[in-house]
């Protein structure tokens, strides 16, 4: 019992359960084995709510982390203790092979071991054969801890959903057996590659999507840099895409918080306000950009990234070197060829004063038709280039059909004052 | 002054929650034995062991209770001053487990 000692307020670092829950999953998924993810999730509540009950009444210990890992290497030990698979040996042997097992389960527990256990996991939710939408939840349900709502609300979509995703994921992992490893010799770089796809989806989701809540959208994009961050970190994995890749989650998130206006309304690049910008983020970027130039390997993110660079280096919009951007989209362009990119390069071009040119690429991708009748942006950026050419009724055409398409309501304000400079011409 | 005690055995809905949502209840508690603490009404407290037996009648018949399919969260008793029930009651709803369905039971300490 404790006495009525004062103490200053009690404080954890935030998401300490969550990116332990993440350490305690992989951990004690290498111990009970993969197929037994659902164990180790028991398990890992018993620790927090032991936590809970423990920490409230008496004080945070002084390693909450490592408290948290004791619990749970304890748990392990138990659960280990209680298999009685030994049988067909002597009592002599069977002490021996016990004492093996706990020997092995305490190794598992060490640092370097953790970080090893959380790669392995990371490899087997972005297993290949499993389809993207299922690697993200997966991915974010055993390596960082989010709940099912919580992945409904940073995905955008319901609860349910969310859980037949899981559901079907864990069952492929049970019925295929997969096993918590790192793939080995030619296998490695395409579950790498699988890998960085899983983690730049999970980047964009929480940095495009205008639809979630704030606070979550930050968490999904901290999520993938600090994931993206143990890849560059691990022997196995030190990669120059690992790193190009961080670099540009880096400079893309140092503009996380000037992108809205206190009324959550978008601030276009041109206006924002690029004091604002994360310049510690910034200097991440270009120190990751740097290292992921060692060797000869090219990949979109090593391009993206150079492109998001040349943005942050700009000391104005006015001053930014459009010309190289245009030759980097044209690099990017060999390697992705895809609407998203075409797109984005018309914008450059228009920068540079080829407007008309912009919108005959935009008007030549492939399916564009199609896309202008699902897709908002594609209405929003021809929308604005013809109002940049002075045709004011195909200006209006487009951006009438951006803001019907677009459900996000600083989106359709951002049209809507567009809209109002068409009709004043 | 009084004492009073409050014991805690909620059926909390907290059993079920993310371990972020768990940190942030978590956080709650702390924030509220703080200000118990603060304003000096906190005397002392532990938390029980989950699950417990009650020993009744003549028999001594032993029975798990008493909530035996309790999934306690927080189960724990507090030693608090207070001026008397009305002050004591007040005090217990700023309990961080009620809207979560949890309860509190105060008791009066009788001072011998």
């Amino acid at each position: 019992m404790i006495g009525g000692h004062t103490s200053s307020p009690q404080k954890i670092v935030d998401h300490l359960f969550r990116h332990e829950a993440g350490k305690m999953i992989a951990v004690l998924s290498r111990i009970f084995g993969m197929h037994n993810l659902a164990l180790a999730e028991d398990v890992v509540q018993e620790a927090f709510l032991k936590a809970m009950q423990t920490w409230t009444f008496e004080r945070i210990p002084d390693n909450p982390a490592a408290w948290l890992m004791q619990v749970a290497r304890n748990k392990a030990i138990d659960v280990i203790r209680r298999q009685h698979n030994f049988q067909h040996c002597s009592k002599e042997i069977a002490q021996q092979l016990q004492h093996e097992a706990e020997n092995t389960v305490e190794q598992y527990f060490s640092a370097n071991e953790i970080a090893d256990s959380q790669l392995r996991m990371i490899f087997a939710c972005c297993h290949p054969l499993l389809n993207e939408e299922d690697q993200v939840a997966l991915t974010l349900k055993t390596i960082s801890g989010f709940s099912t709502a919580e992945i409904g609300r940073a995905l955008l979509t319901n609860e349910a959903t969310v859980q037949k995703r899981l559901y079907r994921a864990k069952n492929f992992i049970k019925e295929n057996n997969v096993q918590l490893e790192i793939p080995a010799g030619n296998q490695l770089q395409p579950r790498l590659d699988m890998v960085y796809t899983v983690l730049y989806l999970l980047f964009n989701e929480g940095y495009n999507s205008l639809k979630a809540d704030e606070l979550i959208r930050k968490d999904l994009c901290m999520e993938a840099m600090r994931l993206c961050l143990l890849l560059t970190e691990r022997n196995a994995t030190p990669q120059p895409a690992a790193f190009a890749l961080l670099s540009l989650m880096c400079l893309q998130s140092s503009r996380f918080s000037s992108r809205l206006d206190e009324n959550n309304c978008i601030i276009l690049l041109e206006q924002q306000e690029r004091s604002k910008w994360d310049t510690e983020l910034m200097d991440m970027g270009y120190y990751y950009l740097n290292l992921s130039s060692k060797g000869n390997m090219l990949t979109v993110y090593h391009i993206e990234s150079a492109i998001a660079a040349e943005h942050c280096m700009a000391a104005s919009f006015e001053e930014t070197n459009w010309q190289r951007i245009l030759k980097l989209y044209d690099l990017l362009l060999l390697h992705k060829q895809v609407p998203a990119v075409i797109l984005n390069r018309a914008v450059v071009l228009s920068q540079l004063h080829q407007t008309t040119a912009a919108i005959k690429e935009i008007m030549q991708i492939e399916n564009i038709q199609k896309l202008l009748q699902t897709q908002y942006i594609y209405n929003a950026v021809l929308g604005d280039l013809f109002f940049k050419n002075s045709d004011a009724d195909n200006a209006e055409k487009y951006l009438t059909a951006a803001y019907k398409l677009t459900s996000s309501t600083s989106e359709k304000k951002l049209i809507a004052d567009k809209l109002t400079a068409v009709y004043n011409g | 002054m009084k004492e009073f005690m409050l014991i805690f055995r909620s059926v909390s809905r907290a059993a079920n929650f993310s371990p972020e949502e768990m940190q942030a209840h978590m956080q709650k508690w702390f924030a509220w034995v703080e200000d118990l603490r603060k304003k000096e009404i906190y005397s002392s407290g532990a938390p029980l062991m989950k699950g417990g037996k009650m020993v009744k009648g003549p028999e001594a018949l032993v029975t798990d209770g008493p909530f035996a399919e309790s999934k306690e969260v927080i189960g724990g008793f507090f030693i608090i001053k207070a001026e008397n029930y009305d002050a004591a009651i007040a005090i217990s709803k700023d309990c961080p487990d009620l809207p979560l369905d949890g309860c509190v039971e105060v008791r009066e300490v009788m001072k011998m």
